[in-house]
């Protein structure tokens, strides 16, 4: 099972819909690891004849299937970073008309999701589908060290060293929900750490 | 008076451009400096034409952040309700008016990657503030302008002299198009459109973009109606307890005005929402012509925009 129904949050927390094959003239897909189900759930020879994949397996190998959907281009990258620069191109090259999918993990649809729109394609022409895992890309609100596929609540954060609890705070521009500092009422009171949903 | 607030304006200049438009400048009576705007705000113009008051929005046309004075264009319509007579014949150099604050419906979306205009004739006016807005921040823009002929061109010269490189301009009567499906498909991710001209040009940009699989949110336009004439028809107003007649000249907002009636508006075209009334009764049918209300909202019987809208039927009971 890898989609997840996110409990009710506050605003600022984003929302994930679901993809749907749209007319366009052509089309960019970014997912990573269980994120190719979301593609594999749309794709039709049409949709794929002007499709550009580009997925990041973190260890989940969809490389059969994908290719099996023979689209006009498939990436797969060993992370976002390496596939960043590829994704800018496509940005740069590309035409009004390009339709965005992102599909997979929070933390790379929202770092995608802010590419695209730095790229000028408005938030609400981009679609997103969550799959696999519902780890969090976070920011330490004190050091301002982002740590990546945070799945307990409270945390490490990976720069300085504190004890953070997880909020639905999130930032767009960072892509990252906020990380705050668990025991600074009462210092080294660490609850034992249980996951982020639990 | 609702509206915008207003300013006391002397008119400094009057420079007919052609058969059909003429440019009139403005300067603040107590020669104080104007409020800025952005690129797409008009201003309504009041104009006491003999024991009626006019008001008609035009697009602000000069350099925004030019606070001396303020220049709109007015094309002539011998067909229309005098409005753009009384602008052509009455208004002269020296005379004072009344104008609102600038108000922006159509403004430019500042997150564009670059800014496509598309004008039809004297729609041209908004984009010459927007114009002189982006040069400001060499800002990316390119226009394409059709107008009827070269002696109709407004402002046609100026553009392709100053600009030469990101202005179009076709002429109607050397059957020159705008082939605007292939220009649609060669704009770079980030464009924004913008149209502004007649509404047969609005719906062809907005339904190619839309099949080119625009996304809505880059598609902007402006279109303010002119109220039309219609059969004169009664309303009870009920916050003021009052019946009034609707003349055949006139919209509801302008009747509802005349007999003192502080109706809130702002595009005075039916499309900014501000006039939006609610109905407490009615027996009859609605000639809706806004583009604020949607489908459902027409059907419901519940609303109606005074500004271009009129009824026919027994009873019209409005919330005012
Ligand atoms: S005044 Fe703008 S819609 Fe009526």
């Amino acid at each position: 099972m890898s989609k997840f129904d996110f409990p009710p949050s506050i605003r600022s927390r984003p929302i994930w819909s679901s993809l749907e094959a749209r007319k366009g003239t052509a089309h960019l897909m970014i997912a990573d690891a269980e994120g190719a189900e979301a593609i594999l759930d749309i794709a039709t020879p049409e949709l794929m004849a002007n499709s550009h994949i580009i997925h990041i397996p973190k260890g989940k190998s969809y490389s059969e299937h994908l290719s099996a959907l023979n689209p006009a281009q498939l990436y797969e990258g060993p992370s976002y970073e390496a596939a960043l620069p590829r994704i800018r191109r496509v940005l740069t090259d590309g035409h009004m008309g390009l339709q965005v999918y992102l599909a997979g993990t929070e933390g790379l649809m929202g770092q995608a999701m802010q590419e695209m729109m730095s790229a000028g394609i408005p938030h609400s022409a981009i679609q997103t589908e969550h799959h696999g895992s519902t780890a969090r890309r976070m920011q330490c609100v004190h050091c301002k060290g982002i740590t990546e596929d945070i799945e307990t609540d409270p945390y490490q954060c990976s720069h300085c060293g504190l004890h953070l609890f997880v909020r639905d705070h999130y930032s767009r521009r960072l892509a990252a929900y906020q990380g705050v500092r668990v025991d600074a009422e009462d210092h080294g009171n660490i609850p034992e750490p249980k996951g982020i949903y639990e | 008076m609702s509206g915008a607030e207003k300013i006391q304006v002397k008119v400094t200049e009057v420079t007919p451009l052609n058969a059909l438009v003429t440019r009139f400048r403005f300067e603040a009576v107590d020669g104080s400096l104007l409020p800025t705007f952005s690129g797409g705000a008009h201003t309504v113009v009041e104009m006491q034409d003999g024991g009626i008051t006019r008001l008609n929005p035009y697009s602000l046309m000069s350099d925004p952040y030019d606070q001396s004075a303020y220049t709109i264009s007015v094309r002539r319509d011998d067909a229309g309700r005098g409005g753009s007579l009384f602008m052509h014949n009455q208004v002269k150099t020296g005379d004072e008016m009344v104008i609102s604050y600038p108000v922006n419906l159509f403004s430019l979306d500042l997150r564009a990657r670059k800014h496509l205009f598309i004008a039809g004739g004297i729609g041209i006016t908004p984009f010459l503030a927007q114009i002189h807005q982006l040069e400001h921040f060499n800002g990316h823009w390119e226009l394409h302008y059709s107008c009827r002929s070269e002696a109709l061109g407004s402002y046609a010269d100026e553009l392709s002299h100053s600009h030469p490189n990101k202005t179009h301009i076709y002429y109607d009567d050397q059957d020159q198009r705008i082939g605007l499906q292939h220009l649609l498909e060669g704009q770079p991710l980030g464009t924004h459109v913008y149209v502004c001209g007649p509404k047969g040009m609005i719906d062809w940009v907005k339904s190619t973009a839309e099949a080119e699989s625009w996304p809505a949110d880059n598609i902007h336009y402006e279109e303010f109606l002119a109220p039309q004439p219609g059969k004169p028809f009664q309303v009870k107003l009920a916050i003021s307890n009052k019946t009034i007649e609707v003349g055949e000249h006139e919209s509801l907002l302008e009747a509802m005005e005349r007999e003192g009636v502080d109706a809130p508006y702002l595009c005075r075209g039916g499309a900014c929402g501000q006039c939006e009334t609610r109905v407490i009764d009615y027996q009859g049918n609605f000639i809706h012509r806004d583009h604020w209300l949607d489908d459902n909202e027409h059907a419901s019987g519940e609303k109606i925009m005074p500004c271009v809208s009129r009824f026919e039927g027994k009873t019209l009971v409005l919330d005012h």
